[in-house]
């Protein structure tokens, strides 16, 4: 048994078949972290002490013979932005460089109620702003499968320890395509459920409305299983939605015989890259062909609109997000500041970095007096006409197939200088935040360079499981 | 260009931020261009469209009306646990160990 490509499936089942205790499979992932993350950087905290003694009780349960939860002995990996009690949370920032959390966030303490074991805690773009991972205060992340190239962000961190073999699955945060962007560029599967329907209590804040949880995996089955135990109303987020959370592993292997599945003209332009047009067509097809899916062209007339909007909402909600770091109750405090305003301003200016910083002072712009309507109102005006697009596709069809990334993982440094450039990164990946329904992305073949390349399934809101059938219908063609 | 170097400052402030001045210099270039990419948004006609803030104004209870929609999200004004008070002030960056400590607020 190889003990780094387990799934989570995989590895549960080996747990409580007592092929492997939860230790040695613990251990096991620290060797190989410490082995190989040296290049790669997917790690910024190990929290090997939490980790071992939670695998030390799945170990005495199982010894015991008691019955084990559903991800006993699991290792996972959490993104730098979900607060860890006791264990340093920086999301990938100086400003929080020290910062130790009195609490957890839902999301991971679901996880290890359900028996799971956090390795530790990964790097990722400062405060979730970025598609590149370069945005790191700490340093890039690099692709395991090219370590010229980035693994994509903000999750890069996530999505290459995943990819890397670190770790069966990870937790990551969505945004504008912070999950699905990265799991594209590494070759795993990387999920954004519907707003609301994991909690965002402990996630280090950036755009409220837009701010997603989800998990990274080897298969669709391992999302299915992993979203099945974080999701669901939590009292302590507001915005957690009432909605009954259904047995997301019982659709895999349901039959998609058919069904509707849209192909938006706007998401395959002329000129885009013909790889990634190639794959994504191809795996279409043999949706079409072999699971007996029905193929709709359809129109989501304002995809061109959705950066423009999402740059101004993300940018207005993440300018008020993060006025918290004032050097007070936590975090940074500039040594040289005499007074109070001094100390607020020198703090945020040692702390925070170049895109952080400009993320901050465009939303603040497009707040300030005389240039809300303009800008925020009209930007939350097209979000409205963004998702009638949807609403009339999903009239249509029942779910939407995309490239996750209009090209494969570009190189580190490549897109750097131009923060516009790097925004259209997430061309693909925004509208379904902006939308709120939910979104995989799914390895669907490589470039002849033998980069991975994603396809995107979307789904109505709550309809998950849509997305769970049809990927696993697709792993399953692909296969055989 | 929409934003001058004194828009930067202005803007610097409202968002208690000081900047360098080779950041304000790279600043008022990357937000023009920026917000030059934005300007498509006005190629379209959104008058009497709804501004959209919450996803979740789509969902609750739907048979239900106004804030009684989300009266799920309502909990009863019950004292919970709270957060211990050692533990609170653990990652302050200067505090007597009961309250946070700042710089001189008023000067005289």
């Amino acid at each position: 048994m190889d003990l780094n490509s387990l799934t989570v499936t995989g590895a549960a089942t080996a747990i409580r078949e007592r092929q492997v205790t939860a230790s040695s499979l613990a251990e096991n992932c620290y060797r190989k972290i410490t082995a190989e993350d040296g290049e790669i950087h997917s790690f910024l905290t190990l929290s090997k002490e939490r980790a071992m003694a939670a695998a030390a009780s799945v170990d005495a349960l199982a010894a015991k013979g008691d019955p084990l939860p559903p991800l006993a002995g699991v290792p996972i990996a959490i993104k730098d932005v979900m607060v860890t009690r006791g264990v340093r949370t920086t999301a990938g920032s100086r400003i929080l460089e020290n910062y130790i959390p009195p609490y957890d966030c839902t999301a991971v303490a679901r996880l290890e109620a359900a028996g799971a074991v956090v390795l530790g805690k990964t790097n990722c773009d400062e405060f979730a702003m970025g598609s590149s991972t370069e945005n790191s205060a700490y340093g890039p992340v690099r692709n395991p499968r090219d370590k010229t190239r980035v693994p994509g962000g903000s999750s890069g961190g996530s999505a290459a320890a995943v990819a890397a073999g670190f770790a069966p699955a990870a937790l990551g945060s969505d945004t504008g395509g912070s999950i699905r962007q990265p799991a594209s560029f590494c070759g795993v599967v990387g999920l954004m459920p519907t707003y609301g329907r994991v909690s965002r209590y402990g996630l280090i804040a950036f755009a409220s409305s837009l701010d997603h949880i989800g998990p990274f995996t080897r298969s669709v089955e391992d999302a299915a299983l992993v979203l099945g135990i974080i999701a669901g109303r939590d009292p302590l987020d507001s915005t957690s939605a009432d909605v009954p959370v259904p047995n997301y592993a019982a659709e895999i292997g349901k039959p998609v015989r058919g069904m509707k599945i849209g192909v938006p003209k706007e998401y395959f332009p002329e000129g885009m890259d013909t790889e990634v047009r190639a794959a994504v067509e191809t795996a279409i097809q043999l949706l079409a062909t072999k699971a007996g899916c029905e193929v709709v062209p359809i129109s989501l007339p304002h995809t061109a609109y959705a950066i423009p909007t999402y740059y101004i909402v993300a940018t207005a909600e993440a300018s008020s997000n993060l006025a918290r770091y004032d050097g007070v109750r936590y975090g940074h405090r500039s040594r040289e500041s005499g007074t109070l305003s001094e100390m607020y301003r020198r703090s945020r200016d040692e702390g925070f970095g170049p895109e952080v910083k400009r993320r901050i002072m465009l939303g603040t712009y497009a707040l300030s007096a005389g240039y809300y309507d303009a800008y925020y109102l009209n930007a939350q005006r097209v979000r409205t006409l963004l998702t009638r697009d949807f609403e009339e596709a999903f009239k249509q069809v029942d779910a939407i197939i995309t490239p996750t990334s209009p090209t494969p993982a570009f190189k580190l440094g490549e897109k750097v200088d131009d923060p516009l450039a790097m925004y259209l990164a997430d061309i693909f990946t925004v509208t379904a935040d902006l939308v709120g329904v939910p979104g995989i992305s799914i390895p669907c073949g490589n470039s002849r360079a033998g980069l991975p390349i994603g396809m995107q399934i979307m789904a109505r809101h709550f309809d998950e499981p849509t997305l769970f059938r049809l990927g696993h219908a697709y792993e399953h063609a692909r296969a055989v | 260009m929409k934003v001058s170097e004194k828009d930067v400052l202005y803007v610097a402030d409202l968002a208690n931020l000081e900047l360098t001045p080779e950041e304000r210099a790279r600043m008022v270039r990357d937000l023009n261009s920026i917000l030059e990419y934005v300007d498509r948004l006005n190629e379209l006609d959104t008058a009497g469209v709804p501004p959209m803030a919450q996803v979740s104004d789509r969902y609750g209870a739907p048979e239900k009306k106004g804030a009684a929609r989300f009266e799920y999200a309502m909990r009863a004004d019950a004292l919970g646990e709270c957060l211990d008070h050692k533990l609170a002030l653990a990652n302050a960056p200067e505090s007597d160990g009961t309250f946070f400590k700042v710089p001189k607020v008023i000067e005289r």
